[in-house]
């Protein structure tokens, strides 16, 4: 095939970063996790010379250039080489090409219930001992259930994010002496505060092209992890009870008093309908210029802001917990993640998924910034910004309720279907909580 | 990232490859089924004058199952290329409208029923039926009436590609620029979209145009782009149709007295009718398929959904190959009979000529 001068030109690039962070480490006296040191011997038992693997992702740009920086040492010593490529349009082309015989060597699938379709129709490869050993290790169990399917664990948890933060700005609070709310009370009464005074405390965004909605699915998923239990929660996701159950209902309506009150939102925007036409990515924009103040979104909200906006604690903008309703319930986060699952069997597949399971990789990858995983075996001393270090360490607290994002475990017509499409109407006010509810379950596969 | 010439080298080289062989194999066959037949006619020729020499008459049949075969050799690769484009793929669709979601199980009529059934299907139905109702009546109208205002005016070249440039730009294009026209920003803030704007500079609040489900408001707003660009296909179509019209006729109908309202009626409207039907026929189809606009507008929300997005979201992204199929199909049987009655006024065309 072609393609072998882009990786070796991002290898290049990658030995010189190795070199200034191995730099870096032994300066520090530290040389765990030293995945950048040069030497070859750490990959000695991956080693397939001179074969090729191919991945494919959703991962793009920016990203996916740290990606490939990531493991270009691993390939460089290992004689693997990984062709790596993302797309925009990687669920519906990821399908297409495995019914065309086309299916890349690896894909990350960020969508627990795709990875239950492909495996139930016997595409996907079950993981090798070795890398079945090393997931075990790195990741908890809960994780791991994500792609068991029939038993058989189909891949490794990779990337990961934590959806529950609101997104503020610590400059306004101290500005006008507010306090991070740490209960769901005194967040509501916060944004009281705010209304009262002729602002709008909240912004929101749920348009991002052809996933329309989806920022809707999670509110509604953060809220009904607070309303009801965790086992609740899964009973739904498994639709064990009905998609327009009372308690459902219960957690969408609460999400409404929020999303649905023009007193609270859409701040910089318009009325709370202006939601289901404001992008995602400037859904929380407002907060820089004043006009808003609270924005629930996920962890990944971070590289949306401006290029010199300062994501920190005592910066221009940074995140709170999005505060339980129950404190006795603990600490309930909703969060999501892509998988490495294979589609061939081949000994240097099943080295390179071995590795992408791999403390040596989170770390490496997390050293070039952007990233967070739920991997035991990363040092959050290696985690770039405060935001994701914030959620790294939250991932790794043996306390946390962690639950998967709930629309991508569903089957995929109701998942990124008729759940978001029932969150834009709903947002519209074309139909009503129990509308909604029914239009979603009418349409679960039977 | 940078782009290196000499490192995308192979690129060109299988590039290359690609058209010599495109050449070799395409002329090959050109130069086979060229030479061939003029080799057998000379051959039959020198035959035929041999036998007309001799005095002995030759069977017309042999020579006609050699031509036989002669145009299976033409229509082969042709007729292969269909039958794995278009003909497999259109049967494999119509069995899997009877399966199951993955495909694993028979159904019946499930996916039809659920077609039918389903109120957001339903309605995805009439928003089609809408489209292949309005657009093309709009745009050969508006095309129609264009090329009779700019025929022979001063600046008709340029009043002509004023309207025909939209026909340049892609679907997704055309959506991009008209989301900027429908774009919304709360009444207190600078307006960025033209319609919004407009509406404010006569003191009206802006509105969310897209949003509005109302005596279907947006999916009329959708097909306004549609419009936009076919209007000036069937300008183009229509006044050359006009400019054929024999220069006699239109001056003997101005010499019996004729005035404007007649002379459209009564001469360019028979004369250019099988130009007309082209235009209003091509058209539909179009419209029957449109998925870009409506995908970059709306993406199906607000109940601006069409079948062959729905289709799309369905076998693609839903993994309902089913339901995919079943719409398909149905697709395919909307545009059949426009198909049938293109052919039959070909077929009525060439029989009055």
């Amino acid at each position: 095939m072609a393609v072998k001068s882009r990786p070796r030109q991002a290898l290049a690039v990658a030995t010189a970063l190795g070199l200034v962070l191995t730099a870096a480490a032994c300066g520090g006296g530290d040389d765990e996790n030293s995945a950048g040191t040069g030497d070859c011997s750490t990959y000695e038992a991956y080693k397939h010379d001179g074969t090729e693997v191919s991945i494919y992702a959703s991962i793009r740009d920016a990203e996916a250039d740290l990606l490939e920086q990531s493991w270009a040492e691993f390939s460089e010593c290992t004689g693997i080489a990984i062709n790596y490529e993302g797309s925009g349009e990687f669920e519906a082309q990821l399908q297409v090409r495995v019914d065309g015989g086309n299916a890349p060597d690896i894909a990350f699938i960020p969508q627990p219930g795709l990875i239950k379709r492909f495996a139930d129709s016997g595409k996907l490869k079950a993981v090798s001992a070795e890398t079945k050993t090393q997931a075990e290790a790195n990741y908890s169990a809960d994780w791991l259930k994500y792609a068991t399917v029939n038993g058989q664990l189909y891949g490794a948890p990779f990337g990961s994010n934590v959806k529950s933060f609101v997104w503020y700005s610590p400059k306004t609070f101290t500005e006008k002496g507010y306090k991070v709310p740490t209960t769901w009370d005194e967040l509501i009464a916060l944004s009281d505060q705010i209304a009262g005074a002729g602002e709008k405390p909240w912004c929101a965004g749920i348009e991002s092209g052809d996933a329309t909605g989806w920022p809707a699915t999670d509110w509604i998923e953060d809220v009904m992890l607070r309303t009801q239990t965790p086992e609740v929660y899964d009973q739904w996701v498994n639709h064990e009870i009905p998609f327009n159950d009372p308690k459902v209902a219960e957690a969408v309506d609460r999400a409404g008093t929020i999303l649905k009150n023009d007193k609270y939102v859409n701040g910089g925007f318009g009325d709370s309908k202006s939601i289901s036409t404001t992008a995602f990515q400037e859904g929380g924009l407002p907060i820089l210029e004043g006009k808003c103040t609270l924005h629930r979104q996920a962890s990944f909200y971070a590289n949306q802001w401006p290029e010199g906006t300062k994501v920190a604690e005592d910066g221009d903008v940074y995140a709170f917990y999005f505060p339980a309703i129950d404190a006795a319930g603990g600490k309930p986060i909703l969060g999501a993640g892509e998988f490495t699952v294979a589609f061939a069997d081949r000994p240097e597949v099943q080295a390179v998924q071995t590795y992408l399971a791999s403390g040596e990789h989170a770390n490496a990858r997390a050293k070039l910034g952007n990233w967070v995983s739920a991997n035991k075996k990363l040092d959050i001393n290696n985690v770039q910004n405060p935001i994701d270090k914030l959620s790294v360490g939250i991932l790794q607290d043996a306390s946390t309720v962690f639950r998967f994002d709930g629309s991508d475990l569903m089957p995929a017509s109701v998942g990124a279907g008729t759940f978001w499409k029932g969150m834009v109407d709903w947002i519209n006010g074309g139909k009503d909580t129990a509308g909604t509810l029914k239009y979603i379950e009418d349409s679960w596969p039977k | 990232m940078n782009f290196d010439l000499a490192d995308q080298a192979d690129k060109f080289v299988m590039l290359l490859g690609g058209l010599v062989a495109f050449v070799v194999l395409v002329g090959g066959l050109l130069l086979v089924l060229d030479v061939i037949p003029t080799k057998l006619a000379e051959r039959r020729e020198a035959r035929l004058a041999a036998a007309a020499d001799a005095g002995v008459p030759i069977a017309p049949g042999a020579a006609r199952g050699r031509e036989g075969w002669l145009a299976l050799g033409f229509l082969a690769p042709a007729l292969l290329l269909l039958s794995i484009g278009l003909i497999f793929p259109a049967i494999r669709t119509t069995v899997l409208s009877f399966m199951n979601g993955d495909s694993t199980r028979w159904v019946g009529f499930d996916n039809y029923t659920w077609m039918f059934g389903q109120p957001d299907i339903q309605n995805v139905l009439l928003n089609t039926l809408v489209w292949v109702l309005v657009v093309p009546t709009l745009a050969a109208t508006i095309g129609l009436l264009y090329a009779i205002m700019v025929d022979k005016a001063r600046g008709e070249a340029v009043a002509k590609a004023l309207i025909f440039l939209p026909m340049a730009i892609s679907f997704v294009g055309a959506s991009i620029i008209w989301k900027f026209v429908y774009a919304y920003r709360s009444g207190e803030q600078d307006q960025i979209g033209l319609l919004n704007q407009i509406v404010v500079w006569f003191g009206g609040e802006p509105r969310q145009w897209l949003l509005e489900e109302g005596f279907k408001l947006n999916t009329l707003l959708l097909i306004v782009i549609m419009i936009w660009i076919q209007a000036g296909f069937a300008m183009v179509i229509l006044s050359a149709a006009i400019k054929a019209i024999p220069a006699e006729i239109v001056e003997a109908a101005k010499i019996d007295g004729t005035n404007a309202w007649q002379m459209f009626w009564r001469i360019t409207l028979p004369a250019i009718r099988a130009a007309l039907i082209v235009v209003v026929v091509t058209i539909t189809i179009a419209t029957l398929k449109v998925f870009d606009i409506v995908r970059t507008m709306t993406n199906g929300n607000y109940d601006t959904s069409v079948i062959a997005n729905e289709m799309y979201n369905q076998s693609f992204r839903y993994g309902e190959t089913g339901h995919g199929s079943a719409l398909a199909v149905f697709l395919f049987v909307l545009v059949i009979p426009i198909v049938i009655f293109q052919i039959r006024n070909i077929r009525k065309q060439r029989s009055e000529a």
